[in-house]
């Protein structure tokens, strides 16, 4: 009987341990090279002096400190656009996370159309963005808004009307009007999104539970409150995040609907970064703009990585 | 006795006729709210497609009702569209883009989500979650130090910094999509195949691969849909229109200075928006299990 | 199981030994395996007995490969398998979910490990239809795993092991998925089909009537270590300490405490109706404290307390119940049946002569 250990070169690739490594190095690869490289590059570049002209961090000299974060505070446009950033995600999240829970719960119960109601519903989400809002930036046209005919037609505008006398709102030519229709665009972006998250934890609920508070007499409004509510919580939670993140670091709508006008009034972090760094050809100063992007990134991934160990104990 | 159980149906019969005022008011608010949320959704699609075909003389008179056709419907400017610009260029640039995406998020994502759900014990399903959580990092907080990335690699103004970067955003999502998929493939039949005489490899190629392919195809699915969504990457890496998707290029060939070709432009949203939201449509369930992150069993 | 015609032109009958095998899987938890030694004689059927989570799958998944050993050597025909894959083995593995493939149908699943072995078309079809045909299922080679009933998938994966001509037959619980009648004549049949193709089986099942019906021998596991080896027979009789005592038999041993000692003996052993020269040095008389009969038809069991531990009883159905005061009745055994245990190890004291029992401390030293 030999003892020999019969190590075999012909079954390395059966072993757990170099098979697993080797099946994880192009994914982990890709990750750092084109996630975690630009990462670190993001934020070299926001303290030096790069541009489109000349994008090499070479030496010593090219490091500025703090000269593109002290450039960019001090440009009105940047703080509108930090401004608007907080303002336009938070309003908006705010009205996505009420009209989701109504559609989620109308989405749930059976009616006719009702696979007719969740495809176009969900057309928003499904559509790529740049083309679905140009959508809406036809029907909110300065001349010919659809909008406008018909608060013409009613005889809400034009002369000697409550909106006139003007014949046209011109709805994203002023400052307010436009923000709203940035706001109303996000929702409309988010809301299919945040509503099948809500769906599925709506239909996940188990069909006990409801039957239990329908015999022990819990009305509509009581099983809201107490039942579905409560037990949605989690999952209104990654629904949310998920919908802040596109909401806080989008730069098609603000770019295609308004171009950040009227005078910067709905710039937001994304494209005014996008302006100053790509059009404008500062890369260092728009890398700093993109940068103040990133604690609410971290704040969220951190929340995001609770939810998702509290879910795996629940289900351990 | 008789008049207790005559008043006892009688508060039955009024309690039930409530009952049936509920239920007919609940109906009620359920089809026109469910109308609403849809007319909100699709409203600028109907637009797009009433655009679309609608004759010049009759889109740019203010006057005329812009819900109907004052003149007849044309077909006049899906013909420019396929005619006289780079339109179906941007097409076919969009699908070899996302063609090639796919077969690379496939060739990485497949390696990558079985080594973490099978092969690296507990710390695979929290190095998963660190792996989703790159998707989180947005296109506009790496666009510009990916444009000087591209620069280096001499892919400026090419499509295939496309086909470069947009990995970095279908890799983290598709890996966690798929962890759950091979969670759910049994163990036994992998390692009963390591026992009839195949390698690690061929068993899985032979065994986990074909069980897992509704995970596959939803893969297929979800990193082509991205890689037709995305806008911000394609918008700071390409400047000529033979090399542009849909989404960036409709915007330089159809709005010349400041004349838009609306109907054209319409037209070019609308072809892709339907075809995308039903592949989206039959493959949402799944997508939805992977964006809940495992805070719902299905 | 209509054609019993077996190959035995195997090249090697093999034998598999376990050499102080230990499994830790996680560094601070106790081993699933700790320290297990046995072997194996050519075509024996070797049952590991035990609860659930004492090591035994542990301990055949490691034979297989699918487990790496901590520490210890497997062989199997007196070679060191410990870092051959499965696939190099020469085994053939049933699981207690069977594992058919079920994108295959039941021809491809029962070929799939012929193919590996790159046989040629005829060959592979020539052996499939022979296994099929021993098994009784060659009706049914067209047909997905998921339109076959419990019993067909089973023989189906034992036609996949089968065609493999595999040294060691590995069979994990492979009857805990099929219904009570099923299981008791595939039972039967699973004996009388490795009795004819004579391959060395090891068998894991937490099913004390499997393991004494199956087994040429059976080594009762707990905690990860081997309470005793040893034929149905000796297992029974002879347990090597109060777990295997208790853990086979059903209703299990009585343990009563006399003279600082355990005392144990099986319920059938006792017996109702004192013996008419019943002195006192070949009987135990004993007094069973609030005796309740349980009516069970061809027997009837009585269950009491003796100084606060619960004893069991059997009888004949017939058997009259002694005339009882206060629920207190006399009880009989023969001292020829009485097991000692050691108190505090809960060890056999008196080991019989004819039993080979393997206790922990032996079984480690060995």
């Amino acid at each position: 009987m030999s003892a020999t250990t019969t190590r075999d070169e012909r079954y390395l690739m059966d072993r757990d341990r170099v098979l697993g490594p080797l099946f994880l190095l192009p994914a982990v690869v890709y990750i750092l090279a084109l996630v975690g490289l630009p990462l670190v590059l993001a934020v070299l570049y926001a303290f030096s002096d790069v541009t489109v002209a000349d994008p090499r961090i070479s030496g010593r000299d090219d490091f500025v400190g703090f000269d593109n974060f002290r450039a960019i505070w001090s440009d009105n446009v940047f703080r509108k656009a930090l401004r608007n950033t907080v303002v336009f995600t938070l309003i908006s999240q705010v009205i996505v996370l009420l009209l989701a829970n109504i559609l989620a719960m109308v989405l749930s119960a059976d009616f006719h159309g009702k696979r007719l109601v969740r495809f176009l519903v969900l057309l928003p989400w499904t559509t790529p963005v740049a083309l679905g809002v140009l959508g809406w930036f036809w029907m909110l046209d300065s001349v010919y808004s659809p909008i406008d005919w018909m608060m013409r037609e009613v005889g809400l505008l034009g002369p000697d009307t409550p909106f006139g006398p003007a014949r046209n709102m011109y709805w994203l030519g002023t400052t307010h009007l436009a923000q709203g229709a940035v706001i109303l665009v996000h929702v409309w972006r988010t809301l299919p999104l945040a509503t099948v998250i809500l769906l599925a934890g709506l239909t996940a609920i188990p069909q006990d539970i409801r039957d239990a508070a329908d015999i022990d007499g819990a009305g509509f409004w009581r099983q809201l409150f107490y039942i579905r509510l409560p037990l949605l919580l989690p999952i209104m939670a990654v629904a949310l995040l998920f919908a802040i993140i596109f909401a806080f670091t989008d730069l098609t709508i603000a770019l295609v609907l308004t171009r950040g006008g009227p005078v910067n009034d709905t710039q937001v972090l994304a494209s005014w970064a996008y302006f100053k760094g790509i059009q404008g050809g500062n890369l260092a100063q728009g890398a700093a703009i993109a940068l103040f992007l990133l604690p609410v990134l971290v704040a969220i991934a951190i929340a995001m990585l609770r939810l998702a160990r509290r879910a795996g104990e629940e289900t351990a | 006795m008789a008049t207790t159980t005559a008043s006892a149906t009688e508060t039955h019969t009024e309690q039930a006729g409530r009952n049936r005022g509920q239920r007919v008011l609940g109906r009620v608010v359920l089809y026109v709210v469910a109308t609403g949320f849809a007319l909100f959704a699709a409203l600028p699609f109907a637009w797009m497609v009433l655009t679309t075909f609608k004759a010049d003389s009759d889109l740019y008179r203010p006057a005329n009702n812009p819900f109907v056709y004052n003149d007849p419907p044309t077909w006049h400017n899906i013909n420019l569209l396929w005619n006289d610009t780079s339109y179906p260029t941007f097409i076919l640039n969009t699908l070899l883009v996302a063609v090639v995406v796919v077969l690379i998020t496939i060739a990485v994502v497949v390696p990558a989500a079985y080594a973490l759900t099978r092969l690296t014990g507990r710390w695979g399903e929290s190095l998963g979650i660190l792996i989703f959580l790159v998707y989180l990092v947005p296109p506009t907080l790496l666009f510009i130090p990916l444009t000087g990335v591209v620069a280096d690699l001499g892919l400026q103004n090419s499509k295939w910094a496309m086909v470069l970067v947009y990995p970095t955003f279908t890799i983290p999502f598709c890996t966690w999509l798929l962890m759950g998929f091979f969670r759910g493939v049994p163990w036994e039949i992998e390692e009963q195949a390591m026992i009839d005489g195949y390698s690690r490899i061929q068993a899985i190629w032979k065994t986990v691969l074909p069980v897992s392919l509704p995970g596959i195809l939803t893969v297929v699915i979800f990193s082509f849909t991205l890689s037709l969504h995305e806008f911000v990457y394609a918008l700071a890496f390409v400047q000529s229109s033979d090399q542009k998707t849909v989404s960036v290029g409709v915007f330089t060939e159809l709005i010349r200075g400041d004349v838009f070709f609306w109907q054209s432009l319409m037209a070019a949203a609308a072809l892709v928006a339907f075809p995308v939201a039903l592949l989206y449509n039959y493959f949402l369930d799944r997508f939805i299990a992977g964006f809940t992150l495992g805070a719902v069993k299905g | 199981m209509k054609h019993p015609t077996f190959r035995t032109d195997r090249d090697t009958m093999a034998r598999v030994e376990t050499r102080n095998l230990v499994k830790q899987f996680t560094a601070s938890g106790a081993p699933a395996v700790n320290g297990i030694s046995l072997q194996t004689t050519d075509g024996e059927f070797l049952v590991l007995l035990g609860p659930s989570g004492c090591g035994k799958t542990t301990l055949l998944r490691m034979i297989g490969g699918l487990e790496k050993p901590t520490s210890g050597d497997i062989l199997i025909g007196d070679r060191v398998v410990n870092d051959l894959p499965p696939r190099a083995r020469q085994i053939a593995m049933v699981f207690q979910s069977y594992a058919l493939y079920p994108h295959m149908n039941v021809r491809n699943n029962i070929s799939f490990p012929l193919k590996a072995a790159k046989l040629d078309k005829a060959a592979i079809e020539q052996k499939v239809q022979w296994a099929s045909s021993i098994l009784g299922i060659d009706q049914l080679l067209d047909r997905k795993p998921r339109q076959l009933s419990g019993g067909q998938r089973q023989r189906v994966a034992l036609a996949r092991a089968l065609v493999r001509e595999p040294n060691v037959f590995l069979l994990d619980e492979p009857l805990s998925n099929l219904d009570a009648q099923r299981r008791a004549s595939a039972r039967d049949e699973l004996q009388v089909f490795q009795h004819e193709i004579g391959t060395t089986t090891i068998y894991v099942t937490h099913d004390q009537v499997e393991a004494m019906g199956l087994g040429d021998r059976i080594a009762v596991i707990n905690d990860g270590t081997i309470r005793q080896l040893g034929t149905p027979h000796e297992i029974y009789e002879d347990p090597a300490d109060t777990f295997v005592a208790t853990f086979l038999g059903s209703p299990p041993m009585n343990l009563v405490e006399r003279d600082g000692d355990l005392v144990g003996f099986r319920p059938e052993a006792v017996e109702l109706v004192p013996p008419e020269h019943g002195d006192a040095s070949s009987w135990l008389h004993l007094t069973l404290a609030e005796a309740r009969e349980e009516y069970l038809g061809s027997e009837k069991l009585i269950y009491g307390e003796i100084d606060g531990v619960r004893v069991v009883a059997r009888v004949h159905a017939g058997t009259p119940m002694p005339a009882h005061e206060g629920g207190k009745i006399p009880i009989t055994v023969n001292r020829a049946a009485l097991r000692i245990f050691d108190k505090d190890s809960g060890l056999r004291r008196q080991p019989a002569s004819d039993s080979v029992s393997a206790s922990p401390a032996e079984e480690a030293s060995a």
